[in-house]
């Protein structure tokens, strides 16, 4: 990328953000659609718009609650905007908020609401494995052997990672006392009041080695929401603006070969963003203040913080380390709402709000003088992206 | 009980899910074929030689569709592994913890298919270690590749 080149530094900003209350799976008394109504209003509140001036909707991961469905009942005057990041899951989330600025910039909408919604509860799980009688195309070679889910997917490329750079337990057990650490000051949290040790962390069940049960994602109900808006309108709304750095998206080469047979196997395939993304903001990692990694699984967050060059993967062990990725005085706090282990898994959204709150000053864990945030999304899935969000 | 004997043949319980490479495009027949016969195979470019697995309609090389299945040595090493103790079907309840392997096949240009490893399932495999194709034969007529550490 030259220089010179026009990208979507500094032209959009987060300028409101809305929240439903979180909870566990099937928690929710009300539907998907209506959880996703709620953090659309919030979020246009906490801006200081009218919903009714929203243009533009946009998402990821097959969200359910298509932007006409929610224009026409929302009482949008007019949609400007209908999109979505294309693939399956939440390394998609900061690609919306990406596609969302870049349609800002380009001037095609004024106002963007990034919104994701679940109920796990009224719909599938995502942890269970579809269990069809048959299986056709490339899932004939996973499922059959038992091979399917998630977890099951993301431990086989941890153990590479690990096997490589001789990675310990006590690495991913910091990431996830990390998060549960981070949500006790979060009354928003799930497992606000339910703090994690070392003890129960190593005597909680394997759901597959390498991965303890505090290693993987909670499942939730809920929904989250950002309006976004171009920066020049940004200053003149409610809340101090969070302006957008740097969005990065995509993929390195055959990350989606079938049947595990990408060239890089041990990576959270961000290799070949995080050098663009820290292009477009022209900073350096070092010049991030703290950092929302999507915890899918604790150990695609270890290979996503080497990716993103915070440390060598020679030194990973000795970089996380709890009182490294903590709020106040760690090198890089991480996951500072609690995130998707701890705060409520809503495919991630949770995370760029909580960016978004570091930037203004607002975390429940609030890093002093917060001027650079950063968020990963999906680490270790096949298609990921990433956001850097500054004051 | 039925299910008592059909455990013992197979390494994961009756129950499931079953491939259906009929059902399935053409590109993905040979491989099943192949595994019938007890034979291994890997899709390879006739233009450009490349192997690539999981099969494809195209060679991601040379973009060319002319794609045949080579037989190769039904060995390979272990590239990862996992040890799996949350079941994810119900039919797999009885079955934890059991292993799935990743093995690379370095005489198919370094191509890897998942299968379960075969013996103990609380031994820990070891990465690197050689193993070979077993050919485990489904009454309800397919076979799947499974691995053994080589003898």
């Amino acid at each position: 990328m030259a220089s010179d080149a026009p990208t979507v530094k500094d032209k959009a900003a987060i300028a409101g953000l809305g929240e439903t209350k979180y909870y566990k799976r099937g928690g929710a008394p009300v539907s998907e659609f209506r959880l996703a109504c709620e953090a659309i209003i919030k979020a246009a509140e906490d801006a200081g718009i009218d919903v009714a001036d929203i243009d533009g909707l946009a998402s990821y991961a097959d969200d359910r609650n298509e932007p006409i469905r929610m224009a026409s009942a929302l009482g949008l005057k007019e949609l400007h905007l209908s999109n979505i990041f294309w693939s399956g899951g939440g390394g998609g989330v900061a690609g919306a908020i990406g596609n969302a600025a870049a349609a800002i910039a380009a001037g095609y909408a004024r106002y963007v609401c990034v919104y994701r919604s679940l109920a796990q509860g009224q719909f599938y799980r995502f942890g269970a494995a579809p269990a069809p009688r048959t299986v056709t195309g490339g899932a004939m070679y996973t499922l059959p052997y038992g091979m399917g889910t998630a977890a099951q997917m993301i431990a086989l490329r941890t153990r590479r990672f690990m096997h490589q750079y001789n990675v310990r337990q006590d690495t991913m057990a910091a990431v996830a006392m990390a998060s549960y650490y981070h949500a006790q000051f979060n009354p928003r949290a799930v497992m606000y009041g339910r703090p994690l040790t070392r003890e129960q962390y190593d005597n909680s069940r394997w759901i597959v080695e390498p991965f303890h049960l505090y290693d993987c994602c909670m499942e939730n109900d809920g929904a989250a929401a950002v309006i976004m808006t171009s920066a020049e309108r940004a200053r003149d709304l409610k809340q101090r603006p969070a302006y957008l750095m740097a969005s990065a998206q995509g993929s390195g080469f055959r990350q989606g070969a079938g049947v595990h047979n990408s060239p890089d196997y041990g990576t959270s395939n961000f290799k070949t963003l995080a050098p663009r993304l820290f292009e477009m903001a022209g900073i350096g990692p070092a010049d991030v203040d703290v950092a929302q990694c999507y915890e899918n699984f604790t150990g695609a967050v270890v290979m996503a913080l080497v990716e993103h060059g915070f440390c060598a993967p020679e030194e990973v062990n000795d970089f996380c380390r709890f009182e490294n990725l903590t709020w106040p005085d760690g090198k890089l706090p991480i996951n500072t709402s609690g995130g998707n282990l701890a705060e409520c898994y809503v495919h991630g959204m949770e995370l760029v709000l909580e960016a978004a709150r570091q930037v203004r000053g607002t975390s429940t864990c609030q890093v002093r003088d917060c001027e650079i945030s950063l968020v990963v999304a999906g680490p270790a899935v096949p298609l990921v992206s990433d956001l850097i969000l500054h004051r | 009980m039925a299910s008592e004997a059909v455990k013992s043949r197979y390494y994961l319980p009756a129950g499931m899910p079953m491939p259906d490479p009929a059902r399935s495009a053409p590109y993905h027949h040979g491989f099943w074929e192949a595994a019938r016969r007890h034979e291994l195979v890997v899709q390879r470019c006739r233009s450009c030689a490349t192997f690539q697995f999981g099969p494809e309609e195209i060679c991601y090389r040379c973009r060319g569709f002319d794609l045949h299945w080579e037989r190769v040595e039904p060995a390979g090493t272990i590239f990862s592994w996992e040890r799996i103790w949350h079941p994810s079907f119900p039919a797999l309840k009885e079955a934890c913890p059991y292993l799935v392997v990743l093995v690379e096949l370095p005489q198919a240009g370094g191509v890897r298919m998942l299968g379960n490893l075969i013996g103990d399932p609380r031994r820990d495999p070891q990465i690197e270690a050689p193993v070979e194709a077993v050919f485990e034969d489904h009454d309800e007529g397919f076979t799947l590749v499974q691995w053994r550490a080589a003898s």
